[in-house]
């Protein structure tokens, strides 16, 4: 009987896909290895700013299925040293143009970000940071807890709390987008370009001669490339080993949840490091959080769910309103993390072979950023300036950009 | 939530263990000699394979001791715990 009422029913047309579908070509100029925002937005700026259109992206999965589609969201700039706030505001300028750049809807919202301090030590932080924005240029406001209670109310700013709020940092143009529509604009633009978008296609292999890239083995056959690029995120350690070298990442689990949806309480996200969460409500209406990362190296993209207890036992003081929320949904992400808290973007020790990976917990809000500084490092066979200082030489030289603090919660 | 099998205790929770990344790394010989790269190597570079990874943990909310195991981090299967200064079991791969 249910067959037969489900063969009267209609099903709606497929939506047109934005892309087509394709399958992989012998040799391209370049490839780039991960369909996820990175590689998406690399290949974009490749094609568009770089005149470079006979190029792959090659997703082992489904296109922005990995962090892409994981993440909280969360765009800001307001990093501590010089090459951060280079790179990450960049980024937000880029986001600030983006929907009309690429043409296509982002909900990018710029509804400011809050970090709170909850300790004198947190404070003084929390004010080198403001102070080290300010000298950069970068929008920063430094709130009181009464500041902090007129543009949040839900935020609970008594003093009786096992970590009471002692004030924050506030950047206005920092904000929240879609991050599906991020992929999907990305991947539209970059198709519409003649950019080929090769889903299933995993990357098993890599074709070198005498220190010198020619192309990758995959589940769809061998393809040559001029260039390569390794934008593979939690998969950044497996791809380089196919190369023939080690770096200093390691992956780990990191989760988020979503509540069911609600009448909206809170327009601006709150992020607090010392209590464990960070917060926001997406258009629909549903809190969205995430916090630290588990403990133990994964790619089982998935932890353990003490983790979010921690989580939502934090986010319960902060915000008593949440108290009667249900949980809708976790997930868990693998992200690349560095000892520095800082990507790693640049040459390798293999000729025009690339890599872009280490964006650890907060590689999001640097999608547009990543993939344009990618982009130029893929077409001149350099660094850009802005991504001069995150090679992978300065775990040798010690040059390194320690974004611990600034990274927003201790993972 | 991950059970460890702690080699003194016997399984218990994650949430009394502290992680400590790759097992087995020796502090280098030849300090006053070793390159740069070699230094950078030690501090900073550790083990990330896909699958199984002998790795330390630490029961700190129990016998406060350390350990070595065999874990899978592909699908969280622990395998053989060895004591500290133990041979390395093999792979259970």
């Amino acid at each position: 009987m249910a067959n037969k009422r489900l063969r009267t029913v209609e099903l709606p047309e497929h939506p047109d896909f934005l892309w087509t579908q394709k399958s992989p070509k012998k040799s391209y100029d370049a490839i780039i290895v991960g369909g996820g925002g990175h590689g998406l937005a690399t290949a974009y700026y490749l094609a568009k700013l770089h005149g470079m259109t006979n190029i792959a992206v090659l997703e082992k999965g489904w296109l922005g299925g990995g962090n892409m589609a994981r993440n909280t969201t969360i765009i800001r700039s307001n990093y501590l040293w010089d090459e951060s706030e280079g790179i990450y505001e960049h980024s937000l300028k880029l986001w600030e143009g983006l929907q009309e750049d690429v043409g296509y809807e982002m909900f990018f919202s710029q509804r400011g970000v809050m970090t709170l301090a909850h300790s004198v030590s947190d404070v003084r932080t929390k004010m080198r940071n403001y102070y080290a924005n300010g000298v950069a240029d970068i929008d920063s406001e430094w709130l009181t807890p009464a500041e902090v209670k007129k543009i949040a109310p839900v935020v609970n700013i008594s003093d009786d709390i096992r970590y009471p709020v002692m004030g924050a940092t506030y950047q206005p143009r920092a904000g929240i987008a879609k991050h599906d529509w991020v992929a999907w604009g990305y991947a539209k633009a970059a198709g519409d370009m003649g950019v080929d978008i090769i889903q299933n296609c995993e990357v098993t292999g890599m074709i070198i001669q005498d220190g010198k890239i020619q192309g990758v083995q995959t589940n769809q056959g061998d393809i040559l490339a001029e260039k390569v690029a390794l934008v593979g995120a939690g998969h950044s350690s497996v791809l380089a080993e196919m190369a023939g070298f080690q770096i200093p990442i390691q992956s780990r689990p990191l989760q988020a949840l979503v509540s069911e949806l609600l009448e909206q309480v809170l327009d601006t996200v709150i992020m607090s490091g010392m209590v464990h969460v960070y917060v926001s409500q997406a258009h629909k209406g549903e809190l969205v959080m995430g916090a630290g990362t588990d403990a133990y190296n994964s790619y089982a993209q998935r932890g353990g769910f003490h983790v979010i207890e921690h989580q939502l036992s934090a986010a319960v003081e902060l915000f008593p309103i949440f108290e009667r929320a249900h949980l809708l949904r976790t997930w868990g992400g693998i992200v690349d993390t560095t000892p520095d808290a800082s990507p790693i973007v640049g040459l390798t020790p293999v000729e025009n072979l690339y890599l872009n990976c280490g964006w650890g917990t907060g590689g999001f809000k640097g999608t547009p950023g990543s993939g344009w500084v990618m982009a130029h490092t893929v077409a001149t066979g350099q660094p850009h300036e802005l991504n001069k200082g995150f090679n992978l030489n300065r775990f040798k030289t010690g040059h390194l950009i320690d974004e611990h603090g600034a990274a927003g919660v201790a993972h | 939530m991950l059970n460890i099998p702690c080699p003194w205790c016997g399984p218990r929770d994650e949430t009394e263990f502290h992680y400590g990344q790759e097992a087995g790394v020796a502090y280098p010989e030849n300090r006053d000699e070793i390159s740069d790269e070699l230094w950078a190597k030690f501090v900073f570079y550790r083990a990330n394979p896909k699958g199984w990874h002998a790795e330390r943990w630490v029961h700190s909310a129990g016998c406060r001791r350390w350990f070595n195991v065999w874990r899978n981090t592909i699908n969280h299967e622990f395998g053989e715990s060895y004591k500290p200064f133990e041979p390395q079991p093999k792979s259970p791969a």
